[in-house]
């Protein structure tokens, strides 16, 4: 595989590999990712696509003892290098968590403007939470309390509040890290609809338990697989319609047919 | 019983449970327990209050106000203590405050592995040195200390208000602010920590990942969703400080007086308690003492009800912001 970011590539890593202390948890991962194009990461627990994503908006490294060696591209060049500053990277490429974490002392509308948005005037900023909360088919839940606490927002609607809050800092990849997983069906099936709706504007690179979210929302899915020695590998990437319906790789074939995992 | 009969309100059917003996056995030492934690802070008022009564009846509530403090001359007034109390203990919870919220948030999020557990541990430790101890170092250093630096430096910047005027004794209502700050950071501290160490990771994460530093991230966001916990650290520390008595005792200068200045001696509601109580020879020199005692029993129920409706309030305020 090659490392240069062609045109259609925003993001690619290179030979990339992530470490908590002496432990190896993504190994070698060289892996392209197409422009307002969503990427789902699958495979089974263990098997490193968290720390993948963590390591593309340099998040792993704030853990105790977590490393990483090879390269992270945006735009073809190095996240990791020396001089790159590692705010400025989260500012371009955001980040959506499992779990809704939206501040619990903010109000709504400070929430979404958390990414600190300085020089606007009030009522610029006012703009830019509308819009952000808007892209994320919040602001008609939200638009009479936005000075009232995120914490009586139903977990489907802090996530989508998450997701216009991290969208609010207009970074050019969305990361998302089983953005569902602590969901019911209906809030999973609203923030899916926001996944496709949202790829027309932002790359967006999603980690996903669930085979049938991958293959309904994303237009590349990745399978990663641990190894023997514990060490994720990305096995097969590839269109989602190829990889869910001929995969190249037998692991894949027996991921994906429910063999394990 | 049986359920409901036809056309009535449905009823339940009682059953009966099953108590054990032990449960039964352990449901009364409990409630014993904590009707023991009742009456004992009613017999403690009940008790000051009557040891209290003569005085009371012979001062009324112009002990409270006033200022003279005269056993010779048979003058009892309350004030220049609580005076002393009240500012000695504001200065330790400015600085305990300022200080162990930003060694706890330090320990928390930015201290590396290897040095957060042995100053944890160091600081823990310093909580457990005996007030005593405090109070002659307070005396034999930090006494001398405020005379010939502290004190003139404040006073060459500051020393057009009131506050840092007049001579420097070196005892005085600033150094006994000074020894009780040293001995209350280390509970703010500890307890703060944990506050903040019990924060989500989740929260800190979502700071860094809007592309916030840690420092941003410390302020903006981790402070903030502690801030219940660390204001509790406050107030505990903070009637710690009110009551706190053999330390302020000997840097304190023990003089019944109120002045402007910070460097003036003083005296405080505790001092004067464990300071005269040996010397009290009348009656009513005893049952004024006593009052003290009363007082600082308001005092410290009034600083924790109070912080307690900050807590309530802040907590009911996050319904709305």
């Amino acid at each position: 595989m090659t490392a240069v970011a062609a045109p259609a590539e925003i993001l690619a890593t290179d030979d990339l590999s992530a470490y908590y202390g002496e432990h190896k948890a993504v190994g070698d991962v060289s892996i392209q990712f197409r422009r307002k194009a969503v990427t789902a990461l699958i495979g089974p627990s263990g098997c490193g696509k968290t720390t993948l994503l963590r390591c593309l908006n340099r998040i792993h490294e704030v853990l105790f003892d977590a490393r990483v060696t090879g390269r992270v591209l945006l735009d073809g060049h190095d996240i990791y290098a020396t001089d790159m500053d590692p705010m400025r990277v989260r500012r371009r490429i955001g980040m959506v968590f499992q779990r809704p974490n939206p501040f619990p002392t903010l109000s709504i509308l400070d929430n979404v403007l958390a990414c600190g948005r300085h020089g606007l005037t009030r009522e610029q900023k006012l703009q830019v939470a509308e819009r952000a909360l808007r892209a994320a088919a919040l602001w008609d839940e939200v638009k009479d309390k936005l000075k009232t606490s995120p914490l009586r927002l139903s977990g489907g609607q802090q996530q989508r509040l998450c997701i216009a809050r991290a969208i609010a800092a207009e970074p050019e990849v969305l990361l998302m890290d089983e953005p569902t997983a602590s969901l019911d069906p209906i809030a999973t099936a609203v923030i899916e609809e926001l996944m496709c709706s949202l790829a027309k504007e932002f790359t967006i690179v999603a980690v996903t338990h669930n085979m049938q979210q991958a293959a309904r929302v994303s237009d590349v899915t990745a399978f990663m697989l641990a190894d023997e020695t514990r060490i994720g590998r990305l096995i097969e990437v590839d269109d989602t319609s190829k990889l869910f319906t001929k995969p190249r790789d037998p692991r894949t074939e027996d991921y994906i047919t429910g063999r394990f995992g | 019983m049986e359920n409901a009969q036809p056309g009535g309100a449905p009823q339940f059917r009682r059953v009966a449970r099953f108590v054990s003996p032990t449960d039964r056995g352990f449901a009364a030492i409990v409630y014993a327990g904590s009707a023991l934690f009742a009456l004992l802070i009613l017999g403690l008022f009940i008790e000051l209050l009557l040891g209290s009564w003569p005085s009371i009846a012979k001062f009324g509530p112009a002990f409270i106000w006033h200022s003279a403090w005269n056993p010779i001359a048979n003058q009892f007034g309350a004030l220049p203590m609580i005076y002393g109390t009240v500012v000695t203990s504001l200065i330790a919870i400015i600085l305990a405050a300022f200080i162990g919220i930003l060694a706890a948030v330090y320990l928390a999020d930015f201290a590396p592995r290897w040095l957060a557990a042995p100053l944890s541990f160091l600081i823990e430790l310093l909580a457990a040195v005996p007030s005593v101890v405090y109070g002659l170092w307070g005396l034999f250093v930090l006494a001398p200390f405020v005379r010939t630096s502290i004190g003139p430096a404040l006073q060459s910047v500051l020393g057009w208000t009131p506050l840092f005027s007049g001579p420097i004794y070196g005892v005085g209502l600033l150094t006994g602010g000074l020894i009780l700050a040293l001995m209350i950071v280390p509970t703010v501290t500890a307890i703060s920590r944990d506050v903040v160490a019990a924060i989500p990771r989740d929260l800190r994460e979502a700071s860094m990942a809007l592309g916030s530093t840690k420092w941003e991230t410390a302020m903006r966001v981790v402070l903030p969703a502690a801030r219940v916990g660390v204001f509790g650290a406050c107030v505990l520390a903070l009637g710690r400080a009110l009551g706190e008595t053999i330390a302020v005792t000997m840097v304190i200068g023990n003089r019944p007086e109120i002045s402007a200045s910070l460097f003036a001696p003083s005296y405080t509601l505790a001092s004067v308690i464990a300071n005269e109580f040996t010397e009290a020879t009348t009656d009513i020199y005893i049952s004024a003492l006593i009052q003290l005692g009363l007082i600082l029993f308001f005092v410290s129920v009034v600083v924790n009800a109070l912080a307690r409706v900050m807590i309530w309030s802040v907590r009911g305020s996050e319904r709305t912001l």
